[in-house]
Order: C-alpha cells, then structure tokens, then sequence
C-alpha cells in the first residue's frame, strides 16, 4: 500500500451506491430525486477519475492498489485489487466522462418513460460493473465486472420488457455473450493451471518469459484464442456479432452508453490489457487482425442497407469495433485504444443524436419517414454533423487520427499486410457512405413522414406533444460536449498518444532493441523518411476513400434519390441478402438454434425429464401402490388368520433352526 | 426316572393343542384359555429341563410366566367383558371394526 493511497476502490463503488439508493427506494423518490441520486454519485465517480488524473503525474505505474484479499487456495491468490496504468486511466476517463454525459442525456430522454428510477438505477449499476472491469488487477475481478455489464446490459436491453421483441433481444445478448465467456473462462482456467496465478503482473511476467510461439498452436497461443473468444462475444465480432444490432430494443441513451461508447469496447481493452500473452503468439494476434478486418468489411456492407437509424449505427459499431481488432491484431495496441477512445466520443454522439431526432419526430425510427429535418432541429443536426464526419474519417476531426493511424500501422507493421490495409480502406469508403446516406436521409430533401406522427404507436414510449421539436437542453448539452470532443479528440495525435501508452505495453515487452550502429541508424533515417512519405500516400488514400463515401450518399440520396431503388433492383439478391443481413440470423438458427431448440424439446424434455426422471417418480410410486395393492390382502382383520400367520412363521422358524441344526 | 423326551413330547402336544384351538375357536374366552394352554405347555417343559440340568433358573421362569399370565388373564378378562357389553357378543369374527 503506498503512503498516499488514491482510494481507487470509490471510483467503482460510488455508482454501486447510487444504484443501491435508487433501486431500493427510487420507488418513493420524485423524479428529479431520482436524477440527483444517478448524477452526483456517477458524477462523483467522474470527478475522482478527474483527482486520478491530477495525481498520475506524481505516481509510480502500475499503480496497484489491495483493498482485501477475496479468494486463498494453496499458491493461488486473487484479490480485490485495482490497477492502474496508462491504459486503465484512458479506459476510466472514457468511461466516467461518457458515462457521465450519457447520464445527464437521459434524463432528458427518459423523463416521460415509466420505470424511470430501475432505468437509472441499471445505469449506476453498469458503471460499477464496467468500472471493476476497468480497474480490476487480476482476470478473476476483471471478470466479475466482465459478466456485470452482460448483465446490466441484459437488464437495459429488456427495458421494455412487456415488449416481445426486447425482451428476447435482451436473451440474445445475455446468451451470445454466454458463448464467449465459455471461451474466456476456459482461457482463465489455462492460466491457472499453467502459470498458478491470475494476477496480470505475474501473468505478465511468466508469459514474457516464454519463447515466443512461432510455429503451431502452443499454451500461449490457445489461451489467446480462447481470449478472443471471450472478446469477440463481448465486443461482437464475427461470428457472435449478431447481439448487438438487436440491442437496439433498449432506449436510445443505453445503446449509446452500453453497446456503443463502453461495455462493447470491453473486448478490445481486453485484448490490450493481454498484449503480452498476444505478443507472444503471434498466430492468435494474427486471428485477431482477420476476425477484426473481416468484421470491419462484413458489417460496414450489412450498413449500408439498413433503414433502421439505430440499426445503421450498430452495424457502424461492429463495424468500428472490427478496426479495434485490426490495430491489436497487427501489434497497434494503443492505436486500438486511441480508436476506442474516438470512437466512444462519435459514435456515442451519433446514438444520442439519434435518440434527438427519434426524440423529435415523436419515435419514429425508419429513415425513409424522415428527411427535411435539418432546420427542425438544428442543433442535433450540428452535432451529428460533426460525428458523421468525425466517423467517416475526414481530417482533422478525431475520427480521422485514430483510423487513418490504424491503417498506417495494418500497412506498415511487421505482422500487418496490404491486404488489412486494403480492406480496411474499402471499409472506410463504406462506412463513409453508409454514414452519409443516414445523414442525407434524414436531414435533407423532404419530409416523408406522416404529418400527424403523434398517433404513431410508438410514440407511447416518447413524448409525441405536436410537431418536430427540438430536444430540451439537458439532451443538447452531452450532445454539445461529445461533438467538441469528436472535433478535437483527434488532436492529441496518435504519436503522442502511443508515447503515453507504450510504458505500459513495452514494460513487459521482448526488449531485443540493441543501441544501433551508424550504418543502421543512416538506413534507419532512409526508412523513416520512406515511411514518412507512404504515410502522407496511404492517408490520402484514406481520405479520398472518405470523400468517395461522401460523394456516392450525395449522388444517389441527394441528388437522385429515386436511384438507389434502381440499383437495389439491378442487384437484386444481392441487394436482397445484403438487406437482410445476409441471413446470418436465420443461418445459425437452422444450424444451432433450432436444433439445440429441438433438442431441448425432444431429447430433454420429453426423453429425459418427461421419460426418465418422471417416468422414474411415477414408476415407482406406481411400483408401491401395486405391492402394496397385492400385500394388503393378508391385511383381513381375521384375528384367526393372524395368528394362522404367527404360527405358520414360527413353525417356519423352528424349521429352519432343527434343519440348520441337523446339518 | 422317566427320560426327559417324554416332558418334551408332552409339553409339544399341549402347545399344539393350545394352538389349534386358538385357530379353530371362535369364542373369546376359549381363545384365551387356549394361550394359557400354550403357555402351560412352555412351563412344562421348563421344569423339565431345570430337573434335568439341575439348574433352578428353568423353574424361576416358571414362576415368571405363572404371574404374567395371571396379569394377563386379569386384563384380558377385563376386556373381554367390555367388548361383551359393547358388542353383545364373544365372537372374534364379529370384532373386526379395523379391517379394512
């Protein structure tokens, strides 16, 4: 402990108190009591994080705190513990800030909802969850809060729950998640076994001792694959991304908070925070660049054909979460981080910009009904503007840096290719486009929507008091905030930013830099120039992708917006398997839902439990009422019959005896 | 002096007799000497083999069945006189209120 303890463990437990007030008595609070309780107590959280910062400089890293010791078995120890590095502190600002500001957003957005107090009271209890995940020393904690923000996000999901649909989306992610965790928790159980410990520290320093696994599946590259498992079912990569889109049934500031800025980076911190064992199997790092390229393309084309506003945004978050994967995949694990940290400031934006325009024309979700609502309301569709552009990649805005740095890096790194690199540009164009063909659908042209939308059915769950309105301040003011920070977030530069980051991911790394001879720092000098100017190539490549994005939205949803139905008709199945999400749903439930379903019903339930354990019960219930049928007989009430009975059983006896005696 | 088969053999047949009267007779009180006949035919050879031992205990048993059963007649007696003016009647056939 050091003599100046920074109390690391309030900065989670904070929000837990917030949502233990709110959730045990909210009930009884008035409603503004309600918003105060949520707000000062993640509030709270944030200003600590805030003290964190102030203090960082004046710390030695890893910084770990032990608040008491949770679980002794022989060697192994897991405790509850708090770290903190360069990378946690990132993790802990994005998420208290945006957390913060998503908290102030909801109050805006769901003062008219029923159930407002559980609302934020979930909310609190995802920051607690996410916070110990952030935070945590060791995997064992780090997993706690891994599986609460499952929950909280299973909880807020399923908001709605007397909706059908939301509450089965709320099942889907609890239960895609579940199949990750499977793969995480076998991972951990490796660790155990292998290396006794769960603590990263030691866990680093064992792994960092191992040669690294060139050639064939080793321990260090199945644990990382097993990782990834965990992560991809979090973060939603292929193959278990298909949680996420439905978890848009949940209200528009949790899909902004939860499967948008935090919980689904969580994956990607991950990841990061294992860089050492990933570093050291460089056949898992390099499923981890594949998965998240793959990932990156297959979702950004899925987007493009949606007509969902909040469906085109979750399908841009696989699709963003993809890049992240890319950078770890490639060794660019602080360039994964520097776009988790953009991507939490724009794309949380767009979500909470979504929710102002859903907001305004009173629930309304398909883009094809809005349109025109630029001068309605326009400081949503400033705000979105910045993120539509942030995220498309145009400089200098934050988007930019941080993807236009992870392509450098797919490109330029010893474990990247031109092939990431490549896809990752195509990827871009796409999400340009797709991010663009929302904006011009809903801000330009005319409006589509019915006039008198108030009697939408939806518009129970917003408030539909007349006409397009712009959203009250409290919603503006995140709204405000998180555009300024996609605007400028970029501007730290990626460079700096991976100076800050790399002491905690070179501490442990193989150190084989020997000081280099003059002959090699001249051709060091030749290749840095080189490099200097691919990179100057390669953005403006990324560039030219971005505004070929932003060209072909305007071409076909601005300038001839009845084109689009043309081409969709010339692809045809194409265009039809695109909209339809490639029919990945229905795939995996032909392959695994129905029949784990069918299973379920035939083998389990009726062979097993309705056959086997009922038939057991009822047999030999059955069993004991026909012996007893049968026995009853001798039952008769003749007192004669009894002591027939008596004497034939001593007469039995004694014959037995003068035979057993005569042997 | 007589061998101590013949007591044996004896006391065999006044426990069978007891016996067969117990499943033969309906009435109550026959029944009830018939157990005592039973119990007779256990003394009897009791004593022979305390004569035949020269051991005393076999007689002490004796005396122990003698009170029992004088203890038993008491209270079987008794209650064969209660379920006579309940019932009106000693036969053990008509006393099956716990048949099923």
């Amino acid at each position: 402990m050091t003599p100046n303890p920074l109390h690391l463990w309030l900065i989670p437990v904070l929000p837990l108190i917030g949502a233990a007030i709110n959730g045990l008595f909210g009930k009884r609070f008035s409603r503004r009591a309600v918003a105060a309780v949520a707000l000062s107590f993640c509030g709270a959280a944030f200003v600590m994080a805030l003290w964190v910062v102030s203090r960082f400089s004046s710390l030695s890293l890893p910084h770990t705190e032990t608040l008491a010791t949770w679980l002794r078995a022989g060697s192994f120890q897991a405790d509850f513990a708090f770290y903190l590095d360069q990378l946690s502190l990132v993790m802990l600002l994005v998420v208290t800030g945006v957390g913060f500001l998503i908290h102030i957003y909801s109050v805006g957005y769901m003062w008219e909802e029923g159930g407002f107090y559980r609302f934020f009271s979930y909310l609190n209890l995802f920051m607690f969850f996410m916070l110990t995940l952030v935070l945590a020393n060791n995997y064992l904690l780090m997993f706690i809060g891994w599986e609460g923000v499952g929950l909280a996000s299973y909880l807020l999901i399923g908001f709605w729950f007397t909706k059908d649909s939301a509450a089965s989306a709320g099942k889907k992610a609890f239960i895609v998640n579940r199949i990750g965790d499977f793969g995480f928790l076998i991972g951990l159980f490796l660790l155990i076994k292998h290396f006794g410990s769960l603590n990263f520290e030691q866990v680093f320093q064992v792994a960092a001792q191992q040669p690294v696994e060139t050639a064939g599946v080793g321990l260090l590259t199945t644990i990382g694959l097993l990782l990834m498992v965990g992560a991809a079912g979090k973060s939603a990569q292929i193959p278990l991304y298909v949680w996420l889109p439905d978890a848009m049934e949940g209200p528009t500031p949790v899909s902004a908070l939860i499967h948008a800025a935090t919980m689904v980076t969580a994956g990607v911190y991950m990841v990061a925070r294992s860089h050492v064992i990933f570093e050291h199997a460089p056949t898992a790092m390099m499923v981890v660049a594949i998965v998240g390229t793959l990932t990156a393309l297959f979702s950004a084309t899925i987007g493009m054909a949606q007509t969902d506003i909040k469906k085109v945004l979750a399908y841009s978050t696989v699709s963003q979460l993809g890049y992240m994967f890319m950078a770890c995949g490639v060794g660019a694990f602080s360039m994964g981080i520097f776009h988790l940290m953009t991507h939490a400031f724009f794309k949380g934006l767009l979500f909470l910009a979504a929710g102002s325009v859903i907001h305004a024309v009173g629930g309304e979700q398909d883009m094809r009904k809005m349109g025109g609502l630029r001068t309605r309301i326009p400081w949503t569709f400033w705000t979105m503007t910045a993120a539509t552009f942030a995220i498309a990649g145009f400089p200098p805005l934050a988007g930019f840096y941080s993807k236009d740095a992870i392509l450098f890096r797919a490109f330029v790194s010893p474990q990247g290719s031109w092939v990431y690199w490549a896809i990752g540009v195509f990827s871009a164009l796409l999400t340009s486009f797709y991010m663009f063909r929302q904006w011009f659908l809903t801000f330009f042209g005319e409006y589509r929507g019915e006039p008198n939308h108030a009697q939408d059915e939806h518009s129970s769950h917003h408030s539909g008091h007349g006409g397009i309105h712009e959203s009250p301040k409290v919603m503006l003011i995140p709204l405000v905030i998180l555009a300024v920070l996609s605007v400028i977030g970029g501007w730290v530069g990626a460079e700096r930013f991976n100076a800050f980051l790399s002491p905690g991911f070179h501490g442990h790394a193989i150190t084989k830099l020997v000081a280099p001879g003059p002959e090699e720092a001249a051709r060091m000098a030749v290749e840095n120039r080189a490099i200097e100017h691919l990179e100057l190539g390669l953005t403006f490549v990324a560039v030219a992708a971005a505004a070929s994005g932003f060209f072909l939205a305007w071409l076909l949803y601005y300038r001839r917006p009845q084109l689009p139905q043309e081409i969709a008709r010339a692809l045809g199945r194409f265009y039809q398997a695109v909209a339809n999400k490639y029919y990945v749903d229905e795939l995996y439930a032909v392959l695994f839902v129905e029949p784990l379903v069918e299973g379920s019903k035939n083998i389990l339930w009726r062979g097993m439990d309705q056959k086997v354990i009922d038939g057991a019960l009822d047999g030999s219930a059955q069993g004991a009422r026909e012996v007893s049928d049968s026995v009853r007989r001798m039952q008769s009430g003749n007192l004669r019959s009894y002591a027939g009975w008596v004497a034939v059983g001593a007469a039995a006896v004694i014959a037995y005896m003068i035979w057993m005696g005569a042997r | 002096m007589i061998p101590l088969s013949y007591y044996l053999v004896l006391g065999g047949i006044l426990f069978a007799c007891g016996v067969a009267g117990f499943l033969i007779k309906r009435n109550i009180i026959t029944i009830f000497m018939s157990i005592e006949l039973m119990l007779n035919g256990v003394n009897l050879s009791f004593v022979a083999f305390a004569a035949h031992w020269h051991a005393l205990s076999g007689q002490v048993f004796v005396f122990f069945v003698m009170v029992v059963a004088a203890a038993e007649a008491a209270v079987g007696l008794a209650i064969i006189i209660a379920v006579y003016r309940t019932r009106e009647t000693l036969n053990v056939d008509q006393v099956n209120l716990l048949k099923l």
